[in-house]
């Protein structure tokens, strides 16, 4: 493969290191209305009156748009980012009268600038009913007070929701008799894991500029990984028609899953809606830390049953998932929490998987890379290396024995075949790579130091089996380049420049022949979005076939052109030949097809193709620690991070590479240091880059990526996903050093200093 | 949010004084927490004009500027050596370097927060504030008093034959600490400055015929600690003890 | 008030607020590079050399830095394309958000230090927060930019 597999710089990488202006903020103008959201102070609370005489005095107001401003009785929407009919409830208004966590929004304020908003926002007098709110997710089902208590919420799925139980959803499955499996089995490991809601923490906060364009529509130009779900989430949230609404979007400056949910769009839409006017929000930090789209907190009880030899009989899984106030994501998340854990443990008897969606007045959770996957593959994953623990056996070598292999049915993934599987490589690669038998489990380095390793095995999908769509349009331009135009959004990811690298390879001609265009939903071809770990699998193969059908097109132009048949032809990527006939040995260049194409032509030289695939083939991964603990003050240093990646053919090696190394920092993050929590009041604490500290290149050590490539058939020159999977490992794999280390396990996370220091003396 | 109606860079300390009388001018250092305040300021007084960002060594003390940044004091070879890296230690992990380009000593001394490690630093070094108008002071007394409208002009540390070092934790190497701990050893004792406990810096003294083990042990009944985001009082008592003894171990050492 | 100061080279005169932050400043002058991504000074977005020093754009009232001389990536495109490529290469630069902070501190950090070592990298560098790449390929185009320019040197002799 000449472009396909190749370490190639990203398209737009030149402009984005010398600073270019290229994000929303950039490219939008400064002169228009600045909207800002008065939020709620209360977790849970109805407003009685609402006073904007004095704040609309402001010299500069445009408007203060309040609940009264919106119809409480008109149909309700979700901000999911979801194919439609969403799983997620339609449980939102614009602006609710009940407002359901502290940040809930409960006026919108425009006005000519930020300080007159800023001024304003103080004198807008509100009166709140204050209701007991629920913050205890344990709590939250059948408790009489009611998160959405309201008569239009609606579910569109059977999800098993039900707002008069605070229930967003509730799921129960499995295969064979769990319960006679776990008590036929020699050790039944039975715990409960925690782990918390943390925020994607992109550079870039929310933010959208809109306006009326020239045909009287409105134009959104926004941050955003979905503009097609965009454009229908802000029509069903004004009651618009969706022909009136076009959603862009420009460079976004990251995304991590919070982008698909419709987090900001909405309100300067209303704002632009109703002046005819342009505006503009930019999220603050403080609002991307406390209104915004965080992992949904879980709860996992894991029942782990296996043999003294150590073979995993049966998984029973339930898992509780806290969706805060509104469902964006809740009944979709949870399910990953069992289906991309179990499966994993090859052997396995029997499953089963429960799992309830509660509604609380923290925050609504959303979409964060890893999707549930990452909180499930924890509670399982530590399951299993505490078996290795009570069993005595290698962590490495219980999961050479039980792990899934490729050809092999996979009951617990939707039943789905392992189409392509390298997991057993990944192990022995990483294996190695740390050293294992040497590290294995620690070693006192005196002075209260002692370092540990740890490990940990992770699966994810590639799209969503049968519902993701994933389009490319393809044309040929003067002189012979190509314009690719994709819905699909690159979010610093890079698919504007693998998915060209795919068309650049069928197309046989150099990456830099192909411009990429993405994602404007008047112009690109219909794409879900990208998030579910879909582009390079679903909208990659699109671009595939679509470069496979336009390089028919051009043969039948040149066949045309060279009189004789396109069966005749051949075409190498710089010109159309005659292979047989009297003809053969002419040849036409593909620079005077593309002109020829432009006079007196009706052979179109562009195509368009449309993909969505049955199965969804799961990338897997392997990833161990090493870490150092200071067993007197509890800090963790972590000292290595080696992991191995099985995510089919890598598109481009060094985005591929990135990707993994940068959804491991995250993955240590959410292990050591990053927690949302809230006070007793329903208070977010961690508002603030300062309280949520994600981690700084002082704070990772080292982190290896390798990879060992299995082919996925299905896939664009055999590529699975690698975007998600890659945050999931460090949460068994440092968890489980941390026990080498100090001899307790930790069943909750974050694991802080104090935590571990704690435990140690404790222990003493 | 902060709010600023005038900004007057100052050409004297008394035009600094006069207009800091007046309750709604503040005084502006590196202006890192004071952005963050909520905060509506007649007039900012920018004292970035008087030359005040030098660090002056001498046969007898270091004269430290009120407007010397922290990573002035982090860079200063004089004070590396004298406090035996100790000074160095106690700012490099405060955020990154442009920020300590612009933090001030003067700013972190004046404002006391309890997280302060320059305050924890400077504790132990026994150094002295020069008011304006009120002189000359010990740290140690200027930090339990109540923030006035004086101008803190400059930081004196007298040289002595001591022996430093400073410590702390942090659950990232980047946040602000759980517990900070600056030592010095001299004729006189031990001297243990431990903040962010989360309250200001105090220092607890101890004599020189303890072990490392006794003076633990003696800071850990002492000390009063609270709890806060970053760890309880229980794991900051303990925490204290471990520190001390490290630190006494560390200054006992050659 | 009226500040003036020299930008990029040029000199630049305004009448502005007595609070106006020196990032609105820059960016209301056309130095878009100049991103803002907190409110709490610890991203590190918002770089720009004051007086050759690098420092917060964020926590500097427009009015503190007239007369001195602000530079932000805009007026360091030579440097930021050659050092950039380098950064590309590895595809490190992701999303790109905090690219020019980032660029703008690791050319502060070349100037200070010639042959600086991976620890002494990480610790200049740490108030420049990344959420993409995980650091390591920022890692790896700065020593391949460090030897290019070693050898560029050694080339020279």
């Amino acid at each position: 493969m000449k472009v396909v597999n190749q370490p190639l710089r990203k398209k737009d990488a030149m402009q984005l290191v010398t600073g270019q202006p290229v994000y929303v903020d950039d490219v939008t103008p400064r002169d228009c209305l600045c909207v800002k959201l008065l939020r709620s102070p209360h977790a849970n609370a109805i407003v009685k009156s609402i006073n904007k005489t004095a704040a609309m005095k402001v010299p500069g107001m445009e408007a203060i748009f309040t609940w009264e401003d919106v119809d409480q009785d008109g149909r309700r929407y979700t901000q999911a980012g979801q194919t439609y009919p969403e799983a997620s409830p339609y449980d939102r208004l614009v602006i609710d009268r009940h407002v359901r966590f502290v940040g809930d929004v409960v006026a919108i304020l425009a006005g000519a600038d930020e300080k007159c908003v800023d001024k304003a926002m103080k004198l807008v007098k509100v009166e709140y009913e204050v209701l007991e709110p629920v913050l205890d997710f344990h709590t939250a089902k059948d408790n009489p007070v009611l998160v959405h208590p309201e008569d239009n919420w609606e579910s569109l799925a059977p999800v098993g929701a039900d707002n008069r139980r605070n229930l967003c959803a509730h799921d129960e499955c499995g295969n064979g008799d769990i319960d006679a499996v776990l008590a036929d089995c020699d050790v039944v490991i039975d715990r409960v894991y925690h782990t918390q809601a943390c925020q994607q923490a992109m550079m870039e906060t929310f933010r959208t500029y809109c306006e009326i364009d020239t045909y009287g529509r409105l134009h959104i130009i926004s941050s955003t990984q979905i503009v097609f779900h965009t454009r229908r989430i802000v029509a069903n949230a004004l009651h618009i028609p969706k022909s009136k609404v076009r959603v862009t979007k420009p460079r976004i400056g990251g995304g991590f899953g919070a982008k698909q949910t419709a987090v900001s769009a909405v309100y300067p839409a209303f704002v632009t809606w109703m002046t005819k006017k342009p505006s503009k929000i930019i999220f603050s930090r403080v609002e991307s830390q406390i209104a915004s789209s965080p992992r949904h907190e879980m709860e996992m009880h894991v029942r782990l049953g296996a043999n003294k030899d150590g073979i995993v009989r049966g998984i029973d899984l339930h898992t509780l998932s806290n969706t805060g106030a509104y469902g964006e994501h809740g009944p979709t998340t949870v399910g990953l929490s069992g289906h991309k854990s179990i499966p994993l443990y090859g052997k396995a008897e029997a499953f089963r998987f429960t799992s309830d969606v509660v509604y609380t007045n923290h925050m609504s959770a959303g979409a964060y890379r890893g999707y549930g996957a990452t909180q499930g593959l924890f509670a399982v994953e530590s399951a299993v290396n505490e078996l290795a623990n009570i069993l005595g056996m290698d962590p490495f070598k219980i999961r050479e024995m039980n792990i899934t292999h490729e050809g092999e049915i996979m009951p617990a993934y939707y039943g789905q075949l392992n189409t392509s599987c390298a997991l057993d490589r990944c192990l022995a690669r990483v294996h190695d790579m740390i050293d294992w038998d040497n590290k294995y489990p620690c070693r006192d380095m005196g002075n209260g130091k002692i370092r540990a390793v740890g490990m940990g095995m992770a699966m994810q999908g590639s799209g969503i089996t049968s519902m993701d769509v994933g389009s490319a349009t393809l044309k040929v331009n003067d002189e012979g380049f190509y314009t690719l135009l994709i819905g699909a959004a690159d979010m610093g990811t890079g698919c504007d420049t693998t998915l060209a690298q795919i068309a650049a390879e069928v197309l046989e001609c150099p990456l830099d022949n192909i411009t990429t265009l993405s994602a404007d939903t008047d112009w690109s071809p219909y794409d879900s979005g990208s998030y579910a770990s879909s582009t390079i699998y679903v909208t990659g193969k699109a671009t595939e076939k679509c470069a496979l059908e336009l390089r028919g097109k051009i043969c039948a132009l040149g066949a045309k052109l060279l009189g004789c048949d396109k069966e005749q032809v051949s075409f190498d990527g710089r010109e159309v030949r005659v292979e047989e006939g009297e003809n053969a040995g002419k040849t036409i260049s593909l620079s005077d097809i593309a002109t020829a194409s432009m006079n007196g032509n009706s052979i179109e030289l562009q195509a368009t193709v449309t993909h969505s695939s049955e199965i969804s083939p799961p990338p897997y991964m392997v990833g161990a620690a090493e870490i150092e603990v200071d067993t007197e003050t509890g800090e963790v240093t972590l000292l290595d991070y080696a992991a191995a990646v099985d995510c089919g053919t890598p598109i481009n090696p060094n985005l591929t590479r990135v990707q993994a190394e940068g959804g491991i920092a995250q993955g240590i993050g959410m292990t050591l240091t990053e927690s949302v929590t809230y006070d007793d009041r329903g208070y977010p604490m961690e508002n603030s880059l300062f309280q949520y500290k994600i981690p700084a290149r002082v704070d990772i050590g080292k982190i290896r990526v390798e990879f060992e490539n299995s082919y996925e058939g299905e896939g664009p020159f055999g590529a699975k996903s690698i975007g998600e999977v890659v945050i999931n490992t460090p949460l068994p794999a440092i968890s489980d050093a941390i026990r080498n280390a100090v001899g307790k396990r930790f069943y909750e996370l974050p694991i802080t200093p104090e935590k571990i220091a704690m435990a140690a003396l404790e222990k003493k | 949010m902060l709010t600023i109606r005038e900004y007057k860079k100052v050409e004297s300390l008394e035009e600094a004084y006069t207009l800091n009388q007046k309750k709604s001018n503040r005084v502006i250092g590196g202006m890192i927490w004071l952005k963050m305040e909520t905060l509506n300021v007649g007039t900012a007084i920018d004292l970035s004009g008087l030359g005040l960002d030098t660090i002056e060594e001498t046969e007898t003390e270091f004269r430290i500027g009120a407007m010397a940044s922290l990573r002035a004091l982090e860079l200063h070879e004089g004070l590396a050596a004298y406090t035996n890296g100790a000074m160095r230690e106690s700012v490099r992990h405060i955020v990154g370097v442009q920020l300590r380009n612009l933090a001030t000593v003067g700013g972190s001394l004046y404002s006391r927060f309890g997280f302060s490690d320059v305050l924890t630093m400077f504790l132990v070094l026994d150094a002295q504030v020069e008011l304006y108008k009120g002189g000359i002071v010990p740290l140690s007394e200027y930090a339990e008093r109540p923030k006035d409208r004086d101008i803190l002009v400059r930081i004196i540390v007298p040289k002595k034959n001591a022996k430093f070092n400073y410590q702390s934790v942090r659950i990232s190497q980047t946040d602000i600490p759980v517990l900070t701990c600056a030592s010095v050893k001299d004729e006189n004792g031990y001297r243990f400055a431990i903040g962010a406990r989360p309250a200001r810096a105090q220092i607890y003294a101890q004599p020189v015929d303890k072990t490392a083990e006794q003076m633990a042990e003696a800071v850990r009944a002492e000390i009063k600690t609270g709890s806060s985001l970053r760890g309880s009082a229980e794991y900051r008592r303990h925490l204290a003890g471990v520190l001390v003894r490290r630190a006494a171990h560390a200054l006992d050492a050659e | 008030m009226l500040i003036t100061m020299t930008l990029n080279g040029k000199k630049v005169a305004d009448d502005v607020a007595a609070d106006t932050l020196l990032i609105d400043f820059v960016r209301n002058h056309g130095c878009l590079s100049v991103k803002r991504g907190c409110e709490t000074a610890n991203c590190g977005l918002c770089t720009v050399f004051m007086d050759e020093k690098p420092v917060l754009s964020c926590s500097v009232l427009a009015a503190r830095a007239s007369g001195h001389t602000i530079t932000t990536l805009e007026g360091l495109q030579g440097e930021a394309a050659e050092f950039g490529a380098f950064i590309a290469d590895q595809g490190a630069e992701q999303c790109g958000f905090c690219n020019p902070g980032f660029m703008m501190n690791a050319i502060a950090l070349f100037r200070e230090k010639q042959d600086p070592t991976d620890e002494e990298i990480k610790e200049y560098l740490a108030g420049n927060l990344c959420r993409c790449s995980g650091y390591e390929g920022q890692l790896r185009g700065i020593r391949a930019y460090l030897d290019w320019k070693k050898q560029r040197e050694e080339d020279a002799q």
